[in-house]
């Protein structure tokens, strides 16, 4: 029972985001890509303000596989290193905390990308 | 149709139509966006318990999980299945991190013609490349107000 409420609650935190997404998609008319952009950057300021953290304590992975929880792994990532190592910790925290990321969309795009053929225009 | 006998002319008959049209299709992709954003953000739950089943520590399970969701959506991408899926659930599959992957691996794809380098290479990070420069470069600017901020707390 308490692993489906933890289930529900992902469920919810992550359709409640994308649901976020679509009303700007469909009222405002923002492409895909400023909304990736929008996103990481609010998730960035909303965990530094000690919003999204109590979001991430609730809805898990709903609140982190969205683009704005890797604005929270870039935000969490470089505050813990400039607790860490002070001033050096602006420039290495966030990629540090993200490097897992970063490193297989490189990796699996290029390969991706190497192994699938381009649609023909019709 | 008689347009008068509702009290509109043609003109404002059109636009009642499409105001009534555009709400329930706005309604309608929002539940969808949703089901599937949060089907997604499931799967990813179910990745980081299995990892933390095998003993791993809190932030390593959530790097697997993220890294196994990039890599499904890459290979969705490539296999041409997450197309059809945008198309369907919109910010749903374009917010989660399978997404983010889906626009790396799209003009990699669209791209490959013009080479390894200047198309694949240059490309791949049409859309990711401005994600990690405003994601990035906000967390720097994060980094320094909080080392500010600790100074003088």
């Amino acid at each position: 029972m308490e692993i489906f409420l933890t289930y529900l609650k992902v469920f919810i935190t992550g359709g409640f985001i994308c649901t976020i997404a679509q009303v700007l998609i469909d009222k405002t008319k923002l492409t895909p890509a400023r909304i990736l952009v929008l996103f990481v950057t609010l998730g960035v300021i909303l965990t530094g303000l000690g919003i999204y953290e109590p979001l991430v304590q609730f809805g898990k992975a709903g609140a982190t596989v969205p683009i704005s929880g890797f604005g929270y792994s870039l935000a969490t990532g470089v505050m813990e290193e400039v607790d860490k190592k002070g001033l050096i910790g602006i420039f290495t925290g966030g990629v540090t905390a993200t490097a897992g990321g970063i490193s297989a969309a490189i990796i699996f795009g290029y390969f991706a990308g190497l192994i699938s053929k381009p649609n023909i225009k019709k | 149709m008689d347009y008068t006998k509702i009290g509109m002319n043609k003109k404002e008959y059109t636009e009642y139509v499409e105001s009534k049209a555009d709400k329930s299709s706005i309604l309608k992709n929002c539940i969808i966006a949703f089901i599937i954003g949060g089907l997604i953000c499931i799967v990813g739950q179910i990745i980081t318990d299995i990892a933390l089943n095998y003993g791993l520590d809190k932030k390593t399970a959530g790097t697997i999980s993220s890294i196994s969701l990039i890599f499904i959506g890459a290979l969705l991408t490539a296999l041409k299945l997450y197309q059809p899926l945008g198309k369907f659930a919109g910010a749903g599959s374009i917010v989660p991190i399978t997404g983010f992957s889906n626009s790396i691996v799209s003009p990699a794809i669209e791209y490959k013609s013009e080479g390894l380098i200047l198309g694949i290479g240059a490309n791949m990070f049409k859309v990711a490349g401005p994600v990690l420069v405003y994601g990035i470069g906000s967390s720097v600017i994060l980094g320094l107000i909080y080392y500010i901020f600790n100074i003088f707390m």
